[in-house]
């Protein structure tokens, strides 16, 4: 222990070898796999991975127009989940941080964190049973059924909080006076929300977007438990690793939402996203 | 805000029918779990305890609930020496490429889950495979341990970063070993950072779904997988229904924990 005192330098390399080796060896080699992995080609003969480089798979992508259906739906699921997770998230925000008392800002920030804790599969699970057929919704007014609507709802249900919580953070370090002194200067609130809320939320709501984004693109369980034929990236990517057994294509396809969710931080980096995440 | 009394209502309007919309569903679990109708009818006619028995004596249930919570509890394990062990070299060291180890933390739960899946599961087919270790419980633990590091090393960073160095140094100037320096100063001033990174990552793993799909070697089913698996079978909807009533019932657990612990904010973010 003292040897480690007097030698800073080998106490970090003590620190960092383990986590290291696990994080850089293990996964980031995986990943590398990954990638390389996706240049190859399955002989459609004997089923073998031919490990030659190639662009057939990429080729494939971006040529058949299935594959580039599927990308577009999946990102247009992507979006309008963020969509819908933004249009409801900002005023139950507001509401909690802005209008509700102290006491009542408690238990509604603990009402919002406690169904990040049930499971998944069971929120999903649990709009299955209500989108049935003959189910509640079914009785009460009548169900859209399964299908892509019913994908963009779940979705939506299921990264609702992730979106919330964030804002609610931002708005949280957002002092009144600002606020105030907009009204003193004449203001009425949907200028204030507009010229002053509005911006200086924008950090919050991007690392919200990037919760929602990012666990859209990569779902496939949700879209097989309520999505009836839909198909997503995930679901491409699911087949070809399982029935299809085209390890190689499914590395491939898998690289579409890496590559976009890469360029979407990016994009997104700038306003300082990152950092409220 | 100075908001008119129609904006006051409008957004608590919102918000009621919000947390509706967060509830509604759970609770229609909660209530079909007594539902006398094998297939859910609504609304339910009578009500009848015997689908709790019925999970109760299910046996490919209880298997699974028990592999889940060992895996979660293995991961957990790993996780909290990994992601301690990181928060202090970042913490308290300055070392080139500081900021790429931090970023590396956070990519296996930032990239969508069927990539970890299907880089883990390619790995251990090609490397470790050969070596003679298939798949069982064990990849699946090194899976979930993988991206559960980041709970415990955000909890263990933010605690460092807030509580320094003077306490440790006022122990070393006192004359204490680096070991009684760790045992009575650092070790408790981490102690709840611990707990709730822990907590964090046994609830990541324990949820867990696509990765295990892909970690799990041949007759590993944990509790998510087990559901889905009987997802879609009509005659057991009754006993997945009561599991999943379950789940939903225990995870208020953690959040009334965290609670206990360390106020609202203790639980704020899962990542």
């Amino acid at each position: 222990m003292s040897f480690f005192h007097r030698h800073p330098r080998l106490r970090l390399a003590a620190l960092l070898s383990a986590p290291m080796l696990w994080l850089v060896v293990a996964y980031l080699g995986a990943l590398a796999v990954l990638l390389v992995s996706a240049f190859w080609t399955v002989n459609g003969f004997t089923g073998e991975v031919v490990r030659e480089f190639s662009l057939q798979n990429f080729r494939t992508i971006v040529t058949e127009e299935v594959y580039r259906n599927v990308t577009l739906r999946s990102l247009g699921v992507a979006v309008a989940v963020t969509v819908i997770c933004v249009l409801l998230a900002l005023p139950m925000a507001v509401y909690m941080a802005k209008v509700a008392s102290p006491r009542a800002r408690h238990w509604l920030v603990i009402a919002i964190l406690t169904p990040l804790w049930a499971s998944y599969l069971v929120k999903a699970y649990a709009w299955r049973v209500l989108l049935a057929n003959g189910g509640p919704l079914d009785t009460l007014v009548g169900t859209p059924g399964y299908g892509l609507f019913a994908v963009v709802i779940v979705l939506s249900y299921l990264w609702l909080p992730y979106m919330i919580l964030p804002i609610y953070a931002g708005l949280e370090r957002l002092p009144d006076s600002l606020l105030e002194a907009s009204a003193d200067l004449g203001a009425r609130s949907g200028r204030t929300f507009r010229g002053i809320v509005l911006p200086i939320l924008v950090p919050s709501i991007f690392a919200g977007s990037i919760f929602t984004f990012s666990l859209s693109l990569g779902d496939y369980i949700t879209v097989q438990i309520v999505g009836g034929k839909t198909q997503l990236i995930g679901n491409l990517v699911y087949a070809n690793v399982g029935a299809a057994n085209n390890l190689p294509f499914a590395a491939a396809i898998a690289t579409v939402p890496v590559l976009i969710m890469v360029v979407y931080l990016t994009a997104v980096r700038r306003s300082g996203a990152l950092e409220e995440l | 805000m100075t908001l008119s009394i129609w904006g006051r209502w409008a957004l608590r309007t919102v918000m009621a029918l919000g947390l509706l919309f967060i509830y509604l569903p759970l609770l229609l679990i909660l209530v079909n779990s007594f539902n006398g109708d094998r297939t859910f009818a609504w609304p339910p006619h009578d009500f009848t305890t015997q689908w709790w028995s019925a999970a109760w004596r299910n046996g490919g249930a209880r298997d699974a609930l028990w592999t889940s919570v060992r895996a979660g509890l293995g991961a957990t394990a790993i996780a909290l020496v990994l992601g301690t062990m990181v928060a202090f070299a970042v913490q308290r060291f300055k070392f080139f490429g500081r900021d790429t180890v931090s970023l590396l933390i956070v990519l296996p739960i930032a990239l969508p889950g069927i990539v970890t899946g299907i880089a883990l599961d390619s790995a251990w087919r090609s490397v470790i495979a050969p070596l003679g270790i298939g798949k069982g419980l064990f990849s699946v633990i090194v899976g979930h341990a993988t991206f559960c590091v980041v709970t415990v090393y955000n909890n263990v960073l933010a605690r460092l970063r807030r509580s320094g160095v003077s306490f440790e140094e006022a122990s070393a100037d006192l004359g204490a070993s680096p070991t009684q320096t760790f045992r009575y100063i650092t070790f408790p001033l981490l102690r709840s950072a611990l707990l709730a990174g822990g907590l964090l990552a046994f609830a990541l793993s324990f949820d867990e779904i696509i990765v295990t799909t892909f970690t799990a070697g041949p007759g590993i089913q944990t509790l998510p997988i087990w559901i889905f698996n009987n997802l879609f079978r009509p005659n057991q909807a009754p006993v997945v229904n009561v599991v999943a009533a379950v789940l939903i019932v225990v995870s208020v657990l953690p959040v009334w924990l965290a609670q206990r612990l360390a106020g609202p904010a203790a639980g704020a973010s899962r990542t």
